[in-house]
């Protein structure tokens, strides 16, 4: 770090780097000002938890590394409660002891930040298998966000971002990474603390007396209130009414869940952003995200030098689908291709949201080695025969 | 200070009361000594955050106005680890079952005293999984029956507050709900206190642990028998280990102090200033 030759000091490494993935995600996150970490050690995500030992303490923030990954998830939840910018890091195997948690962060609206650097059961060979279980994890109904980079610029962008999302809409924010870009190393362009946007949670204006911890506008997100200063708020996983008591009512439940659902199924076109490379006039649309994303573009180059019009939807938010971008990049094509490293499972959304309306085809590998263009190429001039 | 006074009502939460607990259930009781404790404090729940997990035990912050995390079991620790890391000034207290402590959250618990978080932890131990119907608990007594031993346990409980002392807390005793007194006493000594601070207070479930071990759903006799267990520390101390096997040494075990806990590094001068 230090012949970055910056301010060992300073949250925001102002500069251009030629960073490791996983240090790229611990500077987005004190970047998007993140002031406590808990973790347990896992490979390939130990380099999050080492880098935020050494540079939290120095802008004043805690970190700890605790007794197992469900310390770390609650520690968490517990210190986003209590007012701070949380995080926790593992990988796969590690992210199977964060289920509960998350489904507390969910129930609590706890604002945090969970990275899951993906890895093969077992071995720290690539793989993005964990793209259900980041949805589904948890017990219950919820829903989640889930931000799949593709770079190690984008380690730092989207975990700047998870943040940010983390705060707006009071959720868990997932970051997908990947043994691929989590231990690689490439350029990264950090720019100013000025250009950085930063989200904060919003706290009430109001009394104790007239506070209602869970009130919010329809499919929208309740204010904070400080701990400790007479507000009385229960944080509780059971079903909770506006004013946070314990409640089985079958109306509060309802009620409960249909915001908390309703709070990020209803802003999905806010919340994804996905990119279209040659889609207009594409025959064949490849679909893909995190870093599957960069041989996909190669192969997509590669088609078009040989006269075959295909075009690549690249997702940056996998978890909510985001539906309507999907449909729209698809809407002309002949063929779409589901671009993943694993047995093919995000295809099935892809169907889901196609519906019939084209052929989706699935270009999968599952061997705990990314695509090489050549590969998705092949599939592209299969699918074009 | 005015030690007939019942229960300071003003610091349960509003339209909370009747509680849900059983008749002649012990965790009526820890709330009242919590309650009594804070009166002769002169401290206010509002200004704390209480923890409950899951079980009788984890409503207790339920009924007490101030801010509260409940509803998983286990975690109350690593909840409380994060709020006070965040929050120093603030205290933090946390109601822990037996089951919450050393059963499912027994790893958190031993960390929490080798860390030494600034944090009270007020174990009630009814001796049971309560809340649940009256399954056997790591510290249900050995040979006692209850819903999954009903040959009798076959499995020797745990000593909370040996281990507490052990794994390294710096304020740890025990009392049982027929020692009123001395259990408000410790509770305000552990508040006091900095640094991880366990109360175990045994208490009485006359539905469960009274009607399956002791054959008998008679809060009094259950009582009666809690009693007749507890062993105060001085006797025990002179007793041969034998002898007090089947007994529950009641008393204060460790009061001492050492560095507490502000996070897995040392930062800068090595010299934690904060430690008192």
């Amino acid at each position: 770090m230090a012949s970055d030759g910056s301010n060992p000091q300073s949250r925001v490494l102002t500069g251009v780097h030629f960073m490791l993935g996983n240090y790229a995600t611990s500077e987005g996150a004190l970047a998007a000002g993140c002031d406590f970490f808990a973790g347990y050690p896992i490979t390939p995500a130990n380099e999050i938890s080492e880098r935020m030992s050494q540079r939290l303490p120095e802008v004043g923030g805690t970190f700890i590394q605790g007794e197992d990954e469900l310390f770390s998830i609650y520690a968490v939840t517990g210190a986003s409660i209590a007012g701070a910018k949380a995080m926790t890091a593992t990988a796969s195997a590690g992210y199977n002891h964060f289920q509960e948690g998350i489904g507390y962060a969910v129930a609590v609206e706890a604002p945090c930040v969970i990275v899951d650097v993906q890895r093969c059961r077992g071995e720290n060979f690539a793989t993005q298998a964990d793209v259900m279980q980041m949805r589904w994890g948890t017990d219950g109904d919820y829903e989640i966000i889930v931000l799949a980079p593709s770079s190690i610029q984008e380690l730092f962008e989207y975990t700047v971002r998870a943040f940010n999302l983390a705060e707006e809409y009071r959720t868990p924010v997932i970051v997908a990474s990947e043994t691929t870009i989590a231990l690689m190393r490439e350029r990264l362009d950090i720019p100013t603390a000025e250009e950085i946007e930063i989200v904060n949670r919003k706290y009430t204006d109001l009394s104790p007396d007239e506070y209602k911890p869970f009130a919010a506008p329809e499919y929208g997100v309740p204010d904070f209130a400080p701990l400790g200063e007479g507000y009385g708020t229960i944080y509780s996983i059971n079903p909770h009414d506006e004013e946070g008591s314990i409640d089985w009512d079958p109306d509060v439940y309802e009620r409960m869940y249909d915001r908390l659902t309703g709070k990020i199924a209803k802003n999905r076109d806010v919340i994804c952003q996905p990119r279209s490379f040659a889609v207009d006039d594409a025959d064949i649309v490849l679909i893909a995200y995190g870093s599957e994303v960069r041989p996909a573009l190669d192969a997509v180059q590669m088609a078009r030098d040989e006269g075959i019009a295909a075009g690549l939807l690249k997702l940056d938010a996998v978890w909510p689908v985001p539906e309507e971008q999907i449909k729209k990049a698809t809407a002309k094509a002949k063929e779409v291709i589901s671009v993943e490293m694993n047995i093919g499972k995000y295809a099935n959304e892809i169907e889901r949201v196609v519906a019939g309306r084209v052929p989706v085809h699935r270009c999968t590998k599952n061997r705990g080695i990314i695509h090489s263009p050549e590969e998705i190429y092949r599939s592209i001039k299969e699918v074009w025969k | 200070m005015s030690p007939k006074l019942y229960p300071r009502r003003e610091n349960t939460r509003p339209d909370s009361l009747p509680h849900m607990f059983c008749p002649g259930c012990g965790c009526g009781q820890v709330l009242n000594y919590f309650l009594r404790a804070c009166h002769e404090l002169d401290v206010k729940p509002q200004d704390m955050t209480c923890i409950g997990g899951v079980g009788c035990a984890a409503r207790i912050p339920v009924f007490l106005d101030t801010d509260a995390l409940h509803g998983i079991h286990g975690r109350t620790l690593p909840w409380a680890t994060g709020i006070k890391m965040t929050r120093p000034d603030m205290p933090v207290v946390v109601f822990a079952g037996d089951g919450d402590a050393l059963s499912i959250g027994g790893n958190h618990f031993i960390h929490a005293a080798r860390r030494n978080i600034d944090v009270t932890c007020i174990v009630v131990n009814n001796l049971n999984f309560a809340m649940t119907g009256g399954q056997v608990a790591p510290t249900t007594p050995l040979a006692a029956t209850t819903m999954t031993t009903p040959y009798g346990s076959s499995e020797p409980p745990f000593d909370l507050c040996k281990m507490a002392e052990t794994s390294g807390a710096t304020y740890v005793s025990r009392w049982t709900t027929a020692h009123a007194m001395q259990a408000i006493r410790a509770i305000k000594t552990a508040m006091q206190h900095t640094g991880f601070s366990v109360v175990e207070i045994i208490t009485g479930c006359p539905t469960h642990f009274g009607r399956y071990a002791l054959g008998t759903g008679d809060p009094t006799k259950v009582v009666d028998w809690i009693k007749s267990a507890a062993i105060p520390k001085t006797r025990a101390d002179k007793m041969d280990p034998e002898e007090m096997s089947e007994g529950l040494v009641v008393g204060e075990f460790v009061n001492t102090q050492r560095p507490v806990f502000y996070g897995s590094t040392i930062y800068e001068s090595g010299d934690n200033d904060e430690t008192s």
